[in-house]
């Protein structure tokens, strides 16, 4: 955690390792201990109930308690939710969401960062007569709440032909992935030393070549931290999935809902809570994997430099 | 940055401008001409269609006249400032107990900070089955032996909300702890020396000495659960779809059925125009705080 205070360019306490010293074992401790282990439980039961329940029978459900392990461990509600559950139309399950959501989030989230890593750059490097009033826009764009520009992004992807198209979808992603990430990457590329880049100008290097051949290799691991951020907003999108896309191209979350909120047919819970569980697993996969990294992308996102 | 060069003028830094065209076309055409195209055609009277004729004002009267948008704006007030109290109480008592140098600092932190990663539509569902009176938290209890227990937020129009407050919370608070953290972090050793020479408990430090030394931390994380709470959507469409009636309807939500559903688009463009202004009102005051006096790198 201490690394977080530490990246975000402010003079960074040698001492942020710990606060207060404290005795070993108190009475204070066991307060402590006990209000935290409390918590967890509150935090980690809609994971357990999620789990336990996609893994039992719908009889088993009806009978007894949820917070009941399966004592008949069935993964039928698994393969169910994945490839035949109905949504709407189509009856392939969640597995069609799923790929979409892929379709959609490897471009989003590479063309999101490869646009906002060049602003970065280039604001911070390359600084031009009014980038600070794009920039200011940009990070004020960020908070205006997203309905107010729906209606016309609607009519202009129309215009050129992109509007229930994946292609579409991508473009709205980038968009509203750019004021963070350009925020994020200026940050960082203007952590710089400056020498460097001089050094390479008197080289003769120019935009194009500094950022590729200096900046890109220097900068890995913000762009792994913005992959993070950005894997994870996308996949869970579900507005711009909406609005943005045709039924055959709804991304996991759209699908997820319809199957879980339809009003047609037996509620089949345990398929309901397989297929949120389902849903889950990349977004999760990727914070447990990444571990701090996720931190720091939340912090680099919240803070502004 | 200086030039070493001879172009000047237009063509002066060409390649970083034509770099920035993305970040200008966004800024101009999407930030700003978009919201102001809302605006604009939040004075007319559009239905299925955009048109140009003027209203003036006719569609905000009628907005305000309208019972389920004052039922959203009331429902997101109530919402609002219950998630933003119990957000900050929550996510800052988390990071006080993670920063007593605890073990499993680690274990901890992975857990209060796992629904954050969740979608709000995991979120929703998830808590729509714990909430569920006929398998959920209810029924488990009542079959321990409470046969009168009651528990059922999301079935009872008075108590929906805060069925839908404690998915909210259990998704947010752990990326208030993470940023409460790292303010706690940022605070010099050298004050918790001092009070504790003077004897002065823990728990006053906290409140008399840390909290406003943290003040910056706390407004950034105000600015920040505040806008994500005027957008919420995405959770009440999972969890309770507005019902039972209209009893958790919200603003983002109304927006869109105005705008894709009931064919009303002039009706959703005044909601989002207020919207604009309820984020503004937040937001001013934050960056004259923010940026006014001082500059930041």
């Amino acid at each position: 955690m201490a690394d977080v205070t530490a990246n975000m360019q402010r003079p960074s306490p040698a001492h942020a390792s710990g606060p207060k010293p404290r005795r070993a074992f108190s009475r204070n401790n066991i307060v402590i201990y006990g209000i935290l282990v409390v918590l967890a439980v509150y935090y980690l039961l809609p994971f357990y109930v999620m789990l336990m329940t996609s893994l039992k029978g719908l009889p088993e459900i009806r009978m007894g308690s949820i917070f009941a392990p399966p004592m008949e461990i069935t993964f039928e509600p698994w393969v169910k939710a994945w490839s035949t559950v109905c949504t709407g139309l189509n009856c392939d399950g969640l597995s069609r969401g799923f790929w979409n959501s892929i379709k959609i989030t490897v471009p989003s989230v590479f063309f999101s960062i490869a646009v906002a890593s060049v602003n970065g750059y280039a604001l911070s490097m390359w600084r031009f007569k009014g980038a600070n009033v794009f920039f200011t826009i940009l990070i004020i764009g960020a908070f205006i709440p997203y309905q107010v520009m729906i209606y016309p992004i609607v009519i202009l992807l129309r215009e050129i032909g992109l509007y229930g198209d994946l292609g579409g979808l991508v473009l709205v992603h980038t968009i509203f992935g750019m004021p963070i990430l350009t925020l994020l990457f200026r940050n960082y590329f203007s952590s710089v030393p400056e020498e460097l880049f001089k050094a390479a100008r008197v080289d003769g290097a120019r935009f194009w070549t500094i950022y590729l051949k200096i900046m890109l290799p220097m900068a890995v691991p913000i762009f792994v931290v913005a992959v993070i951020l950005q894997t994870t907003a996308i996949w869970n999108d579900f507005l711009f999935g909406v609005i943005f896309t045709r039924p055959d191209n709804y991304p996991m979350t759209v699908q997820l809902n319809n199957i879980v909120n339809s009003v047609t047919g037996v509620k089949e819970y345990n398929v309901n809570m397989a297929a949120t569980l389902l849903s889950g697993v990349v977004p999760l996969t990727i914070y447990f994997l990444s571990g701090k990294l996720f931190v720091r992308g939340i912090a680099a996102g919240a803070v502004k430099g | 940055m200086s030039q070493s060069g001879k172009p000047t003028g237009l063509f002066k830094n060409l390649s970083a401008k034509i770099a920035a065209v993305p970040m200008v076309l966004t800024a101009l055409v999407v930030f700003v001409g978009c919201s102001v195209w809302t605006i604009v055609y939040s004075f007319t009277n559009s239905r299925l269609l955009p048109s140009t004729k003027w209203v003036g004002l006719d569609q905000y009267e009628r907005l305000w006249g309208t019972r389920r948008w004052l039922i959203s704006i009331e429902n997101l007030a109530i919402y609002g400032i219950l998630m933003l109290i119990l957000a900050l109480v929550l996510g800052f008592l988390l990071a006080a107990l993670i920063d007593q140098k605890i073990r499993f600092e680690d274990g901890f932190r992975t857990i209060f900070l796992y629904p954050y990663a969740l979608s709000f539509i995991v979120t929703g569902l998830v808590w729509q089955w714990l909430l569920n009176p006929e398998f959920g938290i209810q029924h488990a209890v009542r079959s321990l032996g409470f046969e009168t227990f009651t528990f059922d937020p999301l079935y009872n129009t008075n108590t929906v909300l805060y069925g839908v407050l404690i998915a909210g919370l259990w998704h947010t608070s752990g990326l208030v702890m993470c940023l409460m953290l790292a303010g706690l972090r940022g605070i010099d050793e050298d004050v918790w020396k001092a009070t504790k020479i003077d004897g002065i408990p823990a728990w006053k430090t906290y409140l008399l000495v840390v909290i406003p030394m943290m003040r910056p931390v706390f407004i950034t994380t105000l600015v920040l659960i505040t806008s994500a709470i005027i957008k919420l959507y995405d959770l009440v469409i999972a969890q309770t779809g507005g019902g039972p009636g209209l009893a958790s309807e919200v603003p983002a939500k109304f927006v869109f059925d105005m705008m894709f559903v009931s064919q009303n688009l002039a009706q959703g463009f005044a909601a989002s125009s207020m919207m604009l202004v309820a984020v503004i009102v937040v937001i001013i005051p934050w960056a004259y705080l923010e940026f006014g006096g001082k500059k930041h790198g």
